[in-house]
This record gives C-alpha cells, structure tokens and sequence, in this order.
C-alpha cells in the first residue's frame, strides 16, 4: 500500500494538465467567469481545483507559501511528490495558498518591480463557494461587466491602483476556478 | 513512431508550465512583455518558434488549430507548422476560420470576427515597439516603466514631416488599456482595429526575442496617432479580382511581364467562401464559380 501522499495525480499528465491550463486560461483571460477544473485529488483541506493547479503550473522553479489554513504535513509531502516546489515564507512566494483570511495580510506579497511587473504573486485562494456574486468587475477581459464572488472589496481596489503592479488572484472552491488579474476595476455590488 | 516518440504537443511538461506561468502573467498585465525560457524548436527563428510554443502549451487533445501565413492557409510556414501541430499533438486542423479553436498567425488577422472560446496565436519577430529607436534593452524596459513613449511620437512625427502623412503601414504602434505601447506585430495597420474589443483571447509569441504578451477580450486597443492626423487603416483601393470583396485586405500579384496585375484577398479562406457562395470578381468569368 503505497504512501498517500504518492496518490492523487494526472493519469494523463500531458492532456489533463492541457484541460486544466485552458480553464485556467479563460479564467485569467475572463475575469470573474467561473471555469471547472479536475484532475487532481490532493489531500484536504486542498481542493481538487487548487490541486488540478498546482499540477499544473507549479513546479521546482516555483517557491510557494502555505498560508496557516493549509500548512499541513500532508500537504507539504504532497506538493514536494508531485510539484518538487519549495515551501517558502509569504515574502518570496510565487504562488501562495489559503483561505482569504489565513492570507492575510496581503499587503506582504510580492507585486514584482516596475521594470519586471510579471514576477509577482499569484495568489490560490480556496473558497466556501463561487457563487453569489458581492463584486461588480470591469476591465480587460469583460465586455460591459461581470459580477462574481469575492472575498472582500478593499484589498482588490488597493491592488488595482498600484497597476500594472500588483498580484494576482485565482479562486479555488471545490472543482470551481475563477480569477481576478490585478487589471480589473472593482466595485461592491 | 512519432505518436509515441514525443510529448503530446511536443513540448516537455515544465518547460509548458513555464510558459503557461509566463501566458498567465502577460494577460494579467495587457500589453506588457513578459520575458520567457523560449526553447530551441525543430524550426529557424523567423519560423515562428515563438508563436508554435505558445500554441503548444494552449493546446488540448479537443481543439481544432487553423494556421496561416499572412492570410494564407497553403503557405510553406502555415503549412509546415499545421503537419507539425498534426503529428506531434494529433489535433484536428482545419481552414475554416469560424471551425478553429486555436487559430496560429503570421503577419494578419483573419477577415471573419473571432468568438469567444477562440485564441489567436501571433507569432512576433520584434517584440518591442522601441526597439528600432533605442537599442539596449535595459533603456526600453525603463521606458515602458515610465510610460516614457515620447520617442514614438517623435519617430511618428517625423513620418508626417517627410512624407505628409504617417508611413508607417505594418507592425503599427498601439496603446493597450491606456498603458503599454505594444507592437502588434507585422499585422497590415489595416488590422489594428480588429485589435480593440476582440471577443477571442490574442496571445503573442516572440521566440528568438525570448518574450510573450497578451491582450485579454474586449480589450481597448488604440493605433497611436495625432489629433490633426488621426489613425487610418489602409488598403490597396481595388476589390479582390476573384471573389469581388471591396472590404478585405488585399495582396497585389504581378501576372505577366507587361505590368498586367491582379488584387486577391490576403485571407484564402474568406475569399474561398466567398467564391463558393457564388460571389464572383472582375477576372472569374461568367459561370466559373470558385
């Protein structure tokens, strides 16, 4: 009987992990639309979209930061298997995963510099839900406007105003996956 | 032999997740260039080994990939990097602009509006529009920091000075989001504004210059320009001479040694749709459909 942590991803991992990228694509492409993403079974409380991600997108060249909600052995054993990514405090993460409270304070995440505004965060956040939208979205990506679910206001409008500074949001609930790119405008709905 | 001799797409798995990474941070920030790994590919550069690996990494099993070459889908480059697509990842390919998930250019946009669920792949020589004013990189990249773009406007400027009017007629300069200056790459400024508040998803790929970038839909596009000399798209002022189209971009051909000519639509398959709908241009002769 093989370790847990060893279980839990791609049987395909060149197709499903294209599957996935796409999604995640449209996604970051279409702010606030929700796409379905599987693949993956991590262990929780690591959802199968924040999984199918980190499969995806993540690897050696990728230091992430687990937020206290998800810092857990199992989890740690599970993203050095399968992505071979180094766990790193917030201020030098790549990725970082979490709930919206157990990442706070945001503010210490990489926004990149102003020569290099792609080497920022991007943040996986994992949710109850995506549904009931709370935000209005206008931006890049939104052909008159989207509504969605966000965990809070604040933070997305300071993010916005430091464009094209910034880090970059996709939200994770069970196989859901939604982004917000730092480009979009937000207001409360 | 090749279906199991390669990777599905042909390239490894890291090196697409770098790329990926780099695809998702350049939608994040419209216009801007993100800096990338670029691979060496089967292919010189000038190939579009930048456009072929953000293809492959956007490709999955389902898609359907349209490739052309300045409008052309039987061009050697079109051509040899559809069998590519073919061999190495086994998706469907097709001509048809409305049946292409993933759509690989060289040089134009098709004539037919793209939809959502589409992607439009560039591929890009020069990625940065600065680069023909100002050399060094690290100079550029602290111009785009600064939004410092007064040497465009010079370099346009001095087009009106010497010639009357802005000469530049490809690669034209554009403003995304009111933020980055990006070149849209050798597209005919007759496309730029195809550019602005497209429905599909436009990813550019630069593979010697090491970069991508990236327009989300709906993105608002604007062709740099002057008030008293406004940005305006151009075309040779003919129909196309086998389908009839007044409104398409047209390539000029020399037919003979006595200055004979003809103008056909750049886009091969919208002027071969056109043709099979029964449209006909002044050198199809009556009854000759298509």
């Amino acid at each position: 009987m093989p370790e847990d942590f060893l279980m839990g991803a791609f049987a395909q991992p060149a197709e499903e992990a294209a599957f996935a990228f796409r999604a995640c694509l449209e996604a970051m492409a279409r702010p606030g639309r929700v796409q379905t993403i599987s693949g993956a079974i991590p262990p929780a409380p690591l959802s199968v979209a924040s999984g199918t991600l980190l499969l995806t997108l993540a690897n050696a060249s990728t230091p992430i930061y687990l937020a206290p909600s998800h810092d857990t052995a199992a989890i740690r054993d599970w993203i050095a298997f399968h992505c071979g990514a180094p766990i790193v405090p917030a201020e030098r993460a790549t990725f970082a995963l979490g709930t919206w409270e157990a990442l706070h304070p945001v503010s210490r995440f990489d926004i990149g510099t102003s020569d290099y505004p792609d080497r920022s965060a991007t943040l996986i956040v994992e949710m109850d839900a995506l549904s009931e939208p709370n935000a209005r979205l206008t931006g890049p990506g939104i052909e008159t406007l989207h509504e969605a679910r966000l965990p809070e206001i604040a933070a997305f409008r300071e993010n916005r105003a430091r464009f094209p500074l910034g880090f970059d949001c996709i939200f994770t609930s069970d196989t859901s996956v939604s982004a917000l790119p730092r480009s979009t405008y937000v207001t409360a709905l | 032999m090749t279906e199991h001799a390669y990777n599905f797409a042909y390239l490894d798995e890291a090196t697409k997740q770098m790329i990926r990474r780099a695809i998702l941070k350049g939608l994040a920030i419209p216009g801007y260039q993100v800096p990338f790994a670029s691979r060496e590919m089967p292919m010189p550069y000038g190939w579009g080994t930048g456009g072929v690996q953000v293809t492959a990494a956007c490709l999955t099993p389902s898609d359907t990939l349209k490739v052309i070459d300045q409008g052309a889908d039987d061009a050697t480059n079109a051509v040899s990097i559809r069998k590519f697509f073919e061999r190495t990842a086994r998706v469907a390919t097709t001509t048809a602009t409305a049946e292409a998930s993933v759509i690989q250019t060289r040089h134009r946009i098709p004539e037919e509006r793209l939809s959502e669920g589409q992607i439009l792949v560039y591929q890009v020589p020069i990625p940065e529009p600065l680069r023909f004013l100002e050399p060094r990189e690290s100079e550029t990249r602290r111009m785009h920091a600064l939004e410092e773009y007064g040497l465009m406007h010079v370099k346009l400027y001095e087009d009106i000075a010497r010639h009357g009017e802005i000469a530049t007629s490809y690669a034209y300069p554009v403003k995304v989001e009111e933020r980055y200056v990006m070149d849209p790459s050798p597209i005919p400024k007759f496309d730029n504004p195809k550019l602005s508040g497209m429905a599909a998803i436009q990813l550019f790929g630069a593979g010697r210059e090491q970069r991508i970038y990236a327009l989300p839909p709906y993105t608002e596009v604007v062709s740099l320009d002057f008030e008293d000399h406004p940005f305006e798209p151009m075309k040779a002022d003919h129909d196309c001479d086998l389908c009839g189209a007044g409104e398409s971009y047209l390539d000029e051909l020399i037919t003979d040694d006595a200055g004979g000519r003809m103008f056909v639509c750049s886009d091969t398959d919208f002027c071969a749709a056109r043709r099979a709908g029964g449209h006909r241009g002044r050198l199809v002769p009556e009854g000759d459909a298509a």
